[in-house]
This record gives structure tokens, C-alpha cells and sequence, in this order.
């Protein structure tokens, strides 16, 4: 199935329709585990929190040639902020992808929208392929995409909280109009979350909190997968219309006895 | 125990004075053996001073650790024990202290949080206790009014890693053992696939066997055919000075983001940031705001308090976050004690005698088979 139908973000195929954030596990065996169960080809990884010292058995070296490294502005509050953390990320991890997070404030930590079309476009300009974290907004979402970025990722909730996809109808918005692939992001809490949004119509979900703080990471891994393959397959397959009245599943007229 | 200093095995040498180093350097050489311990810097003054020392064997389970949990659990349970001992042979205090530790919420969020971590260490066994914010403020009447719910833990106590660090050194050396400071193993001295000695620059100590217990700089021996997977994690930490005769905890306590742990001087211990940094040996004004910031959300007294020292470590993380105890691959006659990540001090008695075991009669303590350099050949990366 996936093979038949990749994700395409600036003119790079992916078989697996899942992102996945390396922050928050256990240990890096049960993070290793867990990227392996979930199928993941990007992973996201904070620029800032990262060890780029190259010493052996840090995270980047462990995953080296394994996944595709999107690198994130996580803890960037301003635009110089986040335009320097993006071009060490570079430089460092030797990548032009540049999850671009500007974050608004600590309580809700909702991205800053006003320095997030400035920095997006300030880095589009410096030939970065940018992927912005954004509100649930059509309006941001199509503003970004005017300015070059890749993709737009609208969170489904605020980061961390597992409420899921709070806005649907923002969401089914999103991506019926949207000229650049949509990367639902944030907010996911569960496999039928990551389902609902692929169904709604996004091209794939980045999640991180819900896999690393579960009990069982791996296995929730592993059903993050399949959840947003199911929901893949579902928007493709089409869903029925949504009826008032029960309508039976068999024929009910000329049967024996009526 | 064999006391032969004539057998083939007697010879110990011993890379690295952290806690880990000096307690097993400590057993062999109660055992008879003849133990030279080398440490580049001073004993002790890495990530055996930096830790906190909390036996939080319980408290800090997390989920994928299953394993490491029973051996954690172990350990807790042989300190009284070690300490009473090491107390006799050294004549010094380790400050073993057994209130109990409480894991506290404060938001309703925090409590959703503490509740999966509670089920969870139930679900594994650990004895705990579900407690009211009231009953919380009882135990400790210093915490932040709005605490709502904590967990108390009443076998997870704290020992001083400073002076138990001190007390091993005088242990060891008064059991017979010698430590050299400000020497730098720079190899490992081979017959084939033997080992025959540690290179110490241009001259060569000859051992029979050889300890490995060099925290997180492990992986820097150069001539290790397989360098255990074993990385610095930095920790900021610091202290605030509180009045030993009325201090503000009695228990260490838990808060979001921070763990306070009190000293019977008064030492109030506040850590730990978790950092992937390598090295980098630098305190951070966002590692100190963070910790001061959730300590005074946790205990709004400390406002008042002054800050006594501001420090760093490098936990020796292992990719499981469990230690690695056994025969190094490849080396004969290597012996590797490191990877203990946050629990050194912790799992201090137990790696002590199963590693002291393992060296004298051949013998694998049950306890530890789980956790021999074995488990990451081959690396089960991604």
C-alpha cells in the first residue's frame, strides 16, 4: 500500500506517512525500538537539545543513514532566534529541512504566527526547505504556503496534551485548500487520532509525546503506524455519507416469506 | 575467599575512582587481593560528587525499565547493610538517611501525570501511598499550598555521595588498597587477546585482571575492541542553604521538573537538568532558572534561601539507562562496572559484590545476568 502511494515534501518520496519526535523516551534503546515499530522515515530532533559533539553514542550518531533528520527550532522565541538555530542546524546535521517552531509562550506554547511568516520567509530566502509548526488557521496555513514553505503543520491541540484534534473542521479545511502538503502536528494522544486526521485529509501526522510517554512506547509505536495507515487508506477509499435513519446492510425485500 | 596473593587472578588494577571504582576496588581487596586504583583527577570528584544521592529505586520507574527496576529495588535494600559496614571499616559518616521520599502534584495536569506514574510502579510491585494534598502539607508543611495530591514512597531514602565517596577511599586504603590520583590509564597492555596490565604513558602496571569503572569517559580507553555504549548525560544541579534546625523538608521530595533533597547540615540539594550535551562543562542560565524556578513553585520558602554551590556531572548513560556488568567482549580478563546512568550511587552495594563475585570465584549473581556487555552485540538500532 504505502509503496503505491509515497508522501512527497519538496520533491522527496517517503513510504511511511508518520513523522516522529525523538524527545521524552525512557532510554535511547526503548527511542530506538520505538522509531523502528513505528515505520517512521523523518524524524524530528530539537537542534537545541541535541548532542552534536559527535562523541559515538549520541542520538544523531545512533540513527545515522537510518531515517531522514528534520531538524527543529524547538525553544525559539524569536525570529534571529530562530533563523541562527535553523543555520547551525545545517551546518551541524548537514540538512536544508527546517521544522520551524517560534513559540508564543510557555503556558500554551502556540506558535508565535507574526514571527513565524517573517522567519519562514526569511528562510525560504536562504534556500531552507521549511516546514512551519502553525496554528489550526486556513489563513496562516495559506500565507506560509505563499512564501515558499514545503509544507504547513497545524497542530491538532496544544504540544503535549493528547487531546487530539480539537478543530476537525479547521483541519478538513486545511487540507481541502492547501496547496502544499499538510503534516498535522501536535496534540496527538492516541492511534485513532493519528487515524481521524488522515482521514480528514492530511498527507501525515508528527507526533512524539503520545509514543514517548506512553506505558508501552513500542507498542504504541507500533499502533500509531497502523492508525495512520488505516486512516490513509480510509480517505482514499472514501468514506459513506452520513445518515439520519439505519439503512440494513442486505437486501430486505423479496425474501422468502415476504 | 581466596587470599592468595600468588594465584594468577590476585592482581587488580582498576580504572576510574568514582563510588563505583572504589567500592568494588574496596571488596577485593577485603578479599586479600592486591587492588591499585587509578584516577586521572582526585576519587570522587566526578559524577560520585555531582549525584544527589537519592535511593529513589522506586519513585524514578518508568516505563521500559522493568528490568532495571528488581535490580534497583536490590541494591536499595542492601544499603543499610553497606553503609553500616562502611561506616565500621572507615570510621566515617555516609549520612544514610531513610524518611521515605514524596513525589508531589501541583496542577491538576500534574496529578493526572502522577496517577499513571503511580498505577504504573504499583503495577511492578513498589510499595506507595496515594496521599491527599492535605495529608501531603502534613508530612511537610513547607510545600506549596496548592500541592493536590503526592505519592509517598516509603522505602526510597538518600545517602551523602560526597562522604560515602570519602569513606570508600579510606575503606580501600585501610583494607590494603592503593590509590594513585592524577594518573591517566592511556591503554590497556595485551598479551593476545589478554589482558596483562594498564599503560600508564610510557611505562606498564602489570594486573591480572582489570577494572573498568570509568563512568562516563568509559568509551575513551583507547583499544577497546567494543567501547561500551556509554555517553555523558550533563546534570546542573545546586544548593541552597537552609537552617539545620529548622529545615524546610524532612523527606526528599519530588516536585514537577525538580527533586529537592535535604542534608542533615541543612544543604538543601536541587537538581537535575538532562542534557545531550557530551562534555560540555558549562552551567546554563536556562538550567538554573528552570531548576530554581520549579523549586520555588514546589517549596516557595526557599526564597529566602542562599544559594550555597552550583554544579554539573555527566551521568554515564547507557542506551538502556542500565548499567553494564560483566566480562568485556573481546578483552580477556576485563572486567566492565559502568553505564550506571542516574543510579550510581544507588546501585553502588550490589555492583560492588556481584562485580567483586564475578573476579574471585567465577561466580554470576542471578541479579545481574540481565545486564553483561552481551545485551548490545549486535546493536539493535533502528
Amino acid at each position: 500500500m504505502t509503496h503505491q502511494d509515497p508522501l512527497k515534501i519538496a520533491g522527496k518520496s517517503f513510504g511511511s506517512r508518520l513523522f516522529l519526535g525523538s524527545a521524552g523516551y525512557p532510554n535511547q534503546q526503548v527511542f530506538l525500538d520505538s522509531l523502528a515499530a513505528s515505520g517512521a522515515e523523518i524524524l524530528t530532533v530539537s537542534v537545541r537539545r541535541a548532542d552534536l559533539s559527535g562523541y559515538g553514542e549520541g542520538l544523531l550518531d545512533l540513527v545515522a543513514g537510518k531515517v531522514w533528520l528534520l531538524p527543529n527550532t524547538a525553544g525559539c522565541a524569536t525570529v534571529k532566534d530562530a533563523v541562527l538555530t535553523a543555520q547551525l542546524a545545517r551546518e551541524a546535521m548537514d540538512t536544508n529541512w527546517i521544522k520551524l517552531e517560534l513559540i508564543g509562550d510557555r503556558e500554551t506554547l502556540y506558535p508565535d504566527v507574526e514571527q513565524l511568516l517573517r522567519a519562514a520567509d526569511e528562510l525560504v530566502r536562504d534556500g531552507f526547505t521549511v516546514l512551519p509548526y502553525c496554528t489550526d488557521d486556513p489563513i496562516v496555513c495559506r500565507r506560509l504556503a505563499d512564501v515558499g514553505c514545503a509544507a504547513v503543520m497545524p497542530l491538532g491541540a496544544p504540544i503535549g496534551t493528547g487531546l487530539g484534534i480539537l478543530n476537525p473542521y479547521n483541519i478538513e479545511h486545511i487540507c481541502r485548500t492547501s496547496t502544499v502538503p499538510v503534516v498535522l502536528d501536535a496534540g496527538i494522544g492516541t492511534a485513532s487520532d493519528a487515524a481521524l486526521a488522515m482521514e480528514l485529509g492530511c498527507d501525515a501526522v508528527l507526533l512524539n509525546t503520545a509514543v514517548s510517554k506512553s506505558t508501552d512506547p513500542v507498542r504504541m509505536a507500533a499502533a500509531m503506524r497502523a492508525g495512520v495507515e488505516g486512516g490513509r487508506m480510509a480517505r482514499l477509499a472514501g468514506r459513506i455519507p452520513k445518515r439520519l435513519r439505519a439503512e440494513a446492510s442486505s437486501p430486505e425485500l423479496g425474501l422468502i416469506g415476504t | 575467599m581466596s587470599t592468595d596473593l600468588n594465584s594468577p587472578r590476585s592482581r587488580i588494577a582498576i580504572i576510574g575512582g568514582g563510588i563505583i571504582g572504589l567500592s568494588i576496588g574496596w571488596r577485593l581487596a577485603q578479599a586479600g587481593l592486591s587492588v591499585d586504583l587509578f584516577e586521572r583527577d582526585q576519587v570522587g570528584q566526578s559524577a560520585s560528587r555531582a549525584a544527589a544521592g537519592m535511593l529513589a529505586a522506586a519513585v524514578e520507574a518508568e516505563p521500559g525499565e522493568q528490568t532495571l527496576v528488581p535490580l534497583c529495588v536490590a541494591s536499595r535494600e542492601m544499603w543499610p547493610a553497606f553503609a553500616q559496614e562502611l561506616e565500621a571499616a572507615s570510621g566515617l559518616p555516609v549520612g544514610l538517611r531513610q524518611e521515605g521520599t514524596m513525589v508531589v502534584a501541583l496542577t491538576r495536569d500534574d496529578v493526572e501525570t502522577l496517577r499513571s506514574n503511580y498505577d504504573y510502579q504499583r503495577s511492578l510491585g513498589l510499595e506507595m501511598e496515594w496521599l491527599t494534598g492535605a495529608a501531603a502539607k502534613e508530612r511537610e508543611p513547607f510545600l506549596n499550598p496548592r500541592t493536590a495530591a503526592a505519592v509517598y514512597s516509603p522505602r526510597d531514602g538518600q545517602v551523602d555521595n560526597r562522604l560515602a565517596s570519602a569513606a570508600l577511599r579510606v575503606a580501600l586504603e585501610k583494607a590494603g588498597g592503593r590509590i594513585h590520583e592524577g594518573v591517566t590509564v592511556t591503554g590497556l597492555e595485551m598479551a593476545g587477546s589478554r589482558v596483562t596490565g594498564v599503560r600508564l604513558g610510557d611505562h606498564v602496571h602489570a594486573a591480572d585482571q582489570v577494572v573498568l569503572a570509568a563512568g562516563a569517559w568509559s568509551r575513551l580507553l583507547p583499544g577497546l575492541p567494543v567501547p561500551p555504549p556509554v555517553r555523558p548525560v550533563k546534570g546542573q544541579m545546586l544548593s541552597l542553604q537552609m537552617d539545620p534546625a529548622a529545615p524546610l523538608l524532612r523527606h526528599v521530595v519530588w516536585g514537577p521538573k525538580c527533586y529537592l533533597v535535604p542534608r542533615a547540615d541543612g544543604t538543601l540539594i536541587v537538581g537535575a537538568t538532562t542534557e545531550e550535551k557530551g562534555f560540555d562543562n558549562q552551567m546554563t542560565a536556562g538550567g538554573v532558572l528552570a531548576l530554581l524556578e520549579a523549586t520555588w513553585r514546589t517549596l516557595p520558602g526557599v526564597e529566602e534561601l542562599p544559594i550555597k554551590e552550583m554544579w554539573h556531572g555527566f551521568r554515564p548513560g547507557c542506551r538502556d539507562d542500565a548499567p553494564i556488568l560483566g566480562w568485556a567482549l573481546g578483552v580477556e580478563g576485563l572486567m566492565l562496572a559502568t553505564g550506571h546512568h542516574r543510579n550510581g550511587i544507588l546501585l553502588t552495594p550490589i555492583t560492588a559484590d556481584a562485580v567483586a563475585a564475578m573476579m574471585l570465584t567465577g561466580h554470576v549473581d542471578e541479579r545481574i545476568r540481565a545486564f553483561g556487555p552481551g545485551r548490545f552485540a549486535p546493536a539493535r538500532a533502528a
